[in-house]
């Protein structure tokens, strides 16, 4: 059987109808720029700290607080910060897994969840997937691999010995051989392999976007260049879109095409990789850059970009959520939130920090233009 | 569309193989066949089955008719080689009936609890919230009585019989049976297969059939067959105390009550019902432990 029968097999709309749906809000050309395939606008997820004996809510935690974006289509995202500031809370967002408090996700000019013609979480999870950090725990232990692959396009409608089938063809697209691996059971399987069969598994629904949540942290460097190098081969071999998130630099650097930088639940500066790398505009991207470990010893650190750890995001600091531990903080800071627009001259980036708003307030607003 | 990787020519017989390949319990199986002790012992749970469910067959001997004549006959009387009870019936043809209501007693209750105890546990582990506090605060409730007396005080306002047996001894079974199906549920509905499911597009009925169910199937069961003989020595102690079957049903608590009195004139005779329990329940305790290592996949 071919690859075009058991893609028709599967139930729900096939891409071509997507399109034609109705409820898609935007045009195809948006400010000189194609649609984009994912648009996410001010997405916000607070958690609630309950306890007591009434189980009342003590305190909030704001894991996501009005973050926006767009990825567009055949690029790679990446996300970057440290931990506890909102970057696996917005990929199970963007899945789903977890329902917003406010905010919206387009897919594809479509609005996900909306009531009238949107695109239903079931066609969404059709159309992106995600490969999770721990390569064991995302699988069944009581699941033969090729069963955990197939698992999906099962859901979706498609007969067991297909779904299998489809199942054999993604092993081999990952680089393991089916005869080998296709009855193997996570346990018996290292790491890296895991991996695969985990990449393999998001692709089985053939999606247009994969969010790579801290993919290939877990995994030795020699290992983790291979997985990478699969990933890089197979975005091009599917058309893939990929969210690439990660606390790693250099990994993001190698894979991204655009890069997002994540700080306590907000934004704090996106652009793409090569200006972001060289030429960072928040001073959070500039301490975090710096703290990229040099290959060079004659430029090793000498002493650390950044005292302490992020504040609690359960109470955030007022104004600018950075200002605790900018070096640049000034009274500005405290009292508004800095907007994250697009520096002066550089349209395809956007920076949210005081210094870079000309009349701000700031005292290095209208003198810095670049540190 | 996005095509896949090409199809090399073996890729055919490797789909063969993954449709016939080893499923988890066929591992188990094989795992389960070097083990000699438990498949002794599955060999006579097996036999002890055979018996009782043949058991006319077994015995020429009627259960229910006595003999003044021959009471208390004791071990290898020709005629009745384990001897006769206090009123002069075969006490192997009562051994063998008994061990229908016995084993009756013994597995109904929990698998009744199983199926009960094992569907609440799961809905109260994977909804979480508002019903996992409810039933399991009703778990706990049932929980602070000891099953013994939670069987006994049922029994007690029912009447005695084998129903009210039975009934009551589901009734003590479904608290642990409910915990242990919670517990192990709410371990895995957080792990990130079950939410990779629900990202696949899963409905909570798919993801509890393929990916809660068997991941909790095997310590529940391992557990279930170590509570059958545990529920065989509660049906007995109903028995023994009067609450259970009632007689002159053939049932071996009840036999063991009954022959009591004979202790010091035929101490053997009067120690064979027990003698029964005491090797039916052993063979499920260590059936439960040889389960319990066989489903272990990660040995």
């Amino acid at each position: 059987m071919s690859v075009a029968k058991d893609a028709a097999l599967l139930v729900g709309a096939p891409r071509s109808n997507v399109r034609g749906k109705p409820g898609r809000i935007g045009t195809d050309e948006v400010i000189g720029q194609t649609r984009p395939l994912l648009a996410v606008e001010n997405l916000t997820k607070h958690f609630a700290l309950k306890g007591g004996l009434l189980n009342r809510t003590k305190a909030v935690v704001q894991a996501v607080d009005d973050v926006s974006f767009n990825v567009q289509t055949g690029e790679t995202l990446g996300i970057v910060g440290e931990s506890g500031c909102g970057k696996s809370t917005t990929a199970r967002l963007l899945m789903h897994l977890i329902p917003p408090d406010i905010g919206s996700i387009v897919f594809d000019g479509l609005v996900v969840g909306a009531a009238d013609g949107g695109l239903s979480h079931r066609d969404l999870h059709r159309q992106m997937q995600m490969v999770f950090q721990e390569s064991y725990a995302s699988l069944n232990p009581r699941l033969p691999v090729a069963m955990s692959i197939a698992f999906g396009p099962f859901v979706h409608g498609l007969a067991k010995p297909a779904a299998l089938k489809r199942a054999m063809k993604l092993l081999e697209a990952v680089g393991l051989d089916p005869i080998l691996f296709a009855n193997r059971y996570p346990h018996e399987l290292s790491g890296g392999q895991r991996q695969r069969i985990n990449i393999a598994r998001a692709l089985a629904l053939e999606p247009r976007i994969v969010i790579l949540d801290e993919a290939v942290s877990a995994l030795d460097k020699s290992v983790e260049a291979q997985v990478l190098n699969l990933l890089v081969d197979l975005k091009a071999q599917f058309d893939l879109t990929y969210v690439f998130i990660s606390h790693d630099l250099n990994v993001v650097r190698y894979i991204s095409d655009r890069v997002m930088v994540m700080y306590l639940g907000k934004v704090a500066e996106i652009g793409p990789v090569e200006h972001l790398y060289r030429d960072p505009q928040h001073p959070y991207t500039q301490a975090l850059l710096s703290a990229m470990p040099s290959m060079d010893p004659r430029r090793r650190t000498l002493k650390a970009p950044l005292a302490g750890d992020p504040p609690n995001p359960i109470s955030p600091p007022s104004g600018c959520r950075f200002r605790t531990r900018c070096p640049f903080a000034e009274a500005v800071c405290e009292t508004a939130p800095p907007a994250l627009m697009a520096p002066p001259g550089e349209e395809l980036r956007a920076v949210a920090c005081h210094m870079r708003v000309p009349g701000s307030g700031h005292s290095r607003a209208a003198t810095v233009v670049s540190a | 569309m996005v095509d896949v990787a090409v199809l090399p020519a073996d890729s055919a017989a490797a789909f063969k193989r993954a449709q016939q390949g080893k499923s988890y319990w066929r591992r188990v199986w094989e795992r389960l066949r070097d083990d000699k002790v438990t498949l002794a012992v599955i060999g006579v749970l097996v036999m002890l089955l055979i018996m009782v469910v043949f058991a006319p067959w077994f015995t020429m001997h009627d259960p229910y008719t006595g003999s003044v004549l021959r009471r208390l006959k004791p071990v290898g009387t020709p005629g009745h080689w384990l001897g006769t009870d206090e009123v002069g019936r075969d006490l192997w043809a009562r051994m063998v009936f008994g061990g229908r209501l016995s084993l009756l007693a013994g597995v109904m209750p929990v698998f009744l609890a199983l199926l009960i105890g094992g569907f609440l546990g799961v809905a109260a582990g994977y909804v979480g919230g508002l019903v996992n506090s409810a039933i399991m605060r009703l778990t706990d409730v049932l929980y602070a009585f000891p099953s013994i007396l939670l069987a006994i005080a049922i029994t007690g306002i029912l009447g005695s019989g084998l129903q009210n047996t039975i009934l009551a001894l589901t009734i003590s079974f479904i608290p642990p049976i409910i915990r242990i199906s919670e517990s192990v549920t709410t371990q895995v509905r957080h792990l990130d297969f079950v939410e990779a499911a629900r990202a696949s597009g899963a409905g909570p009925l798919t993801i509890m059939r393929y990916h809660i169910l068997n991941n909790m199937l095997g310590p529940i069961l391992v557990y279930a067959t170590s509570l059958i003989s545990v529920c065989i020595i509660l049906a007995a102690g109903l028995s023994f105390l009067g609450l259970g079957v009632t007689p002159p049903s053939a049932e071996w608590g009840l036999m063991l009550n009954n022959l009591r009195q004979a202790l010091w004139v035929s101490p053997l005779v009067a120690a064979l019902p027990g003698v029964m329990i005491f090797i039916t329940s052993m063979c499920f305790n260590l059936m439960s432990d040889g389960l319990r290592q066989a489903m272990d996949v990660r040995l």
